[in-house]
């Protein structure tokens, strides 16, 4: 503290005068400035206030949820069999879990190849590139209800899939397919030019070299991708309703038509008359969904710290 | 044989690159397949501006509907951009470490929250709070405003952080060396020079209240008519699709499509108007 305040003295009287680092002000310093200046105030207010209000919506709303659906959580709400007495969400959970593991079976392979050809395959200045780039953006940017209706003409129509687990399925990993992409070419872009270098140095080929020892040290970072995409899996209703339909039955193959959990609130809360039910399938969506983007976070920043510096 | 196993990989890999162009052109070819037969049968201009909707004496009019998309979306800029910005600047510009450490993952958690939890809020507290506060139904364009408001505050603040940390400290220590206040310098110089990464979220912003669909339904009242005021219903394209897909046939799921068709329009646009703002910055 002592060495930012400069004492410097003043010739004409002899008086000591402090000079203080604008990053070493005191409390009452700052006041007395903003006393002189009260735009600066207003602005000062206005921004906290709108970083509180935020803070107090999001909160608001993790809050409450949590508090009305917590006590409704019965072991009712898990019995193996729906009926509308009950509201059973074990059906549509295990569904989600099956229409997740089924949309990720279709999107990440996809999703990495494609991004492996950006990254390791593709020329600079290769005009595919830059087209697959347009056209991936342009997939994140499309509602979800627009992957529904295509949903519904291509797979549920066209192909004939009907209201299935498939026709869901793959409406969503069209969706999520960006996502995949995105994450794994950044991933893929951080791994050091050294490593592959080294592993052509040694007389391996390309195809090795991207398997052997690219792809083990993006690991991380795809897989953040991929759970980020399953966050979106679990909580997409609109591209859903028309094409995995809305039976509440776990699914006995791919062809039957079926609800995930997502889609299971949204009908409840539609009716209008198990409110209750609704706030505690509430719950298990948000914990779901919180403890997702966690785990993408989690091993997003474990892979900034050690993934690649650890050296495999 | 190993050759064979390079050229094979290599064309797998270039094929699965073409998957989302594939993707994209067969989105557009069905969607507009799809709908501009109707939209002829109907007449582009009775569709687009036609401002009645009832299927059952076959009037297919969706200027309701786009109106409502807009009013909407304009309601939701009007409250989240002033307090995603302020956010945003508050991130960048005024919060300690410690607090940073903490907003920052909320922020994140609230952009992955699913949009029917959203609804589900909105219907269980804001639309007894608007019912309470102003005497009226609560299924009003101002809930659905509110709580697309707040639905597209993390994509606005995201972006914009981004924007705003990207300009040169030189801009920010400039300012202050002139004797400006740390907010005149945050705000004359610092956010003025973010402008276009600010721009590209507001847009992305627009493209998230626009597409909205199931938190929208659950708020708004959903009447197919011209929507007269705030506090009133409305309906948006997304909500018409949902509404009646479930029991159209014929010449009226062609149209709901049609109503798909113009809704990806749009989007396609801000899309655009998104890429253009976004290659002018450094995001």
């Amino acid at each position: 503290m002592d060495k930012s305040i400069l004492r410097k003295r003043n010739e004409n009287d002899g008086q000591e005068k402090q000079i203080v680092g604008i990053n070493q002000r005191r409390f009452r310093q700052k006041l007395a400035e903003y006393k002189r200046t009260p735009g600066s105030l207003i602005l000062l207010i206005l921004v906290y206030l709108s970083a509180i209000l935020t803070i107090a919506s999001i909160g608001f709303l993790l809050v409450y949820v949590l508090v009305k659906g917590i006590p409704n959580l019965t072991p009712e709400l898990f019995k193996w069999e729906y009926n509308s007495e009950n509201c059973s969400m074990l059906p549509a959970l295990i569904n989600t879990v099956f229409m997740t593991l089924l949309s990720l079976l279709v999107a990440a392979p996809i999703g990495i190849f494609a991004a492996i050809y950006l990254v390791e395959y593709a020329k600079k200045g290769n005009k595919i590139v830059g087209i697959v780039r347009i056209t991936a953006e342009t997939l994140t940017g499309i509602p979800s209800i627009v992957y529904g209706l295509f949903g519904m003409l291509f797979f549920v129509t066209t192909l004939k899939w009907k209201l299935s687990l498939l026709s869901g399925a793959f409406t969503l990993a069209i969706m999520v397919l960006p996502v995949i992409m995105r994450t794994t070419e950044e991933a893929l872009l951080a791994v050091p030019n050294s490593y592959r270098e080294g592993s052509f140095g040694l007389g391996a080929g390309k195809l090795r070299t991207v398997f052997k020892i690219v792809l083990p040290s993006a690991v991380p970072g795809i897989l953040s991708g991929i759970i980020l995409a399953t966050g979106r899996i679990v909580g997409e209703t609109a591209a859903l309703i028309y094409t995995a339909g809305s039976v509440a039955v776990v699914a006995e193959n791919v062809f039957s038509s079926t609800r995930t959990l997502s889609v299971h609130m949204y009908l409840l809360s539609k009716e209008g008359f198990h409110t209750n039910q609704a706030y505690a399938t509430a719950v298990v969506l948000l914990v779901l969904v919180v403890l997702i983007n966690f785990a993408s976070d989690y091993i997003a920043k474990k892979f900034a710290a050690d993934g690649i510096n650890s050296g495999r | 044989m190993q050759k064979f196993k390079e050229v094979f990989m290599h064309i797998v890999f270039l094929t699965a690159a073409f998957v989302s162009i594939a993707a994209v052109a067969l989105i557009c070819v069905f969607l507009f397949a799809n709908g501009i037969p109707a939209m002829k049968e109907i007449g582009f201009g009775r569709f687009l501006s036609g401002e009645v909707w009832r299927p059952s004496n076959e009037l297919y009019g969706i200027w309701p509907f786009i109106l409502g998309s807009i009013y909407v979306t304009a309601g939701a800029l009007i409250i989240g951009v002033p307090i995603g910005l302020l956010t945003a600047i508050f991130l960048a510009k005024f919060c300690p470490k410690g607090i940073y450490k903490i907003m920052k993952p909320i922020i994140s958690l609230m952009a992955g929250i699913p949009s029917v939890v959203y609804g589900f809020f909105g219907m269980c507290v804001l639309v007894p709070l608007v019912r309470r506060l102003f005497g009226v139904n609560g299924n009003t364009m101002l809930t659905a405003s509110i709580l697309l408001g707040i639905m597209i505050l993390p994509t606005i603040i995201s972006v914009s952080e981004t924007a705003i940390r990207a300009v040169p400290d030189k801009y920010y220590q400039g300012a202050l060396a002139l004797g400006a206040t740390h907010e005149r310098s945050v705000f004359l110089t610092v956010v003025p020079a973010a402008k276009s990464g600010i721009m590209a979220g507001i847009i992305l912003g627009v493209g998230r209240a626009i597409g909205e669909t199931m938190a929208v339904i659950m708020v708004a009242g959903n009447q197919p008519k011209v929507p007269d005021g705030l506090l009133k219903g409305v309906r948006t394209m997304t909500a018409n699709i949902v509404m009646e897909m479930g029991y159209a046939a014929d010449l009226h799921r062609e149209a709901l499509i049609a109503t798909g068709v113009v809704l990806f329009v749009f989007i396609l646009i801000i899309n655009l108007l998104f890429s253009i703002l976004k290659r002018r910055t450094v995001l």
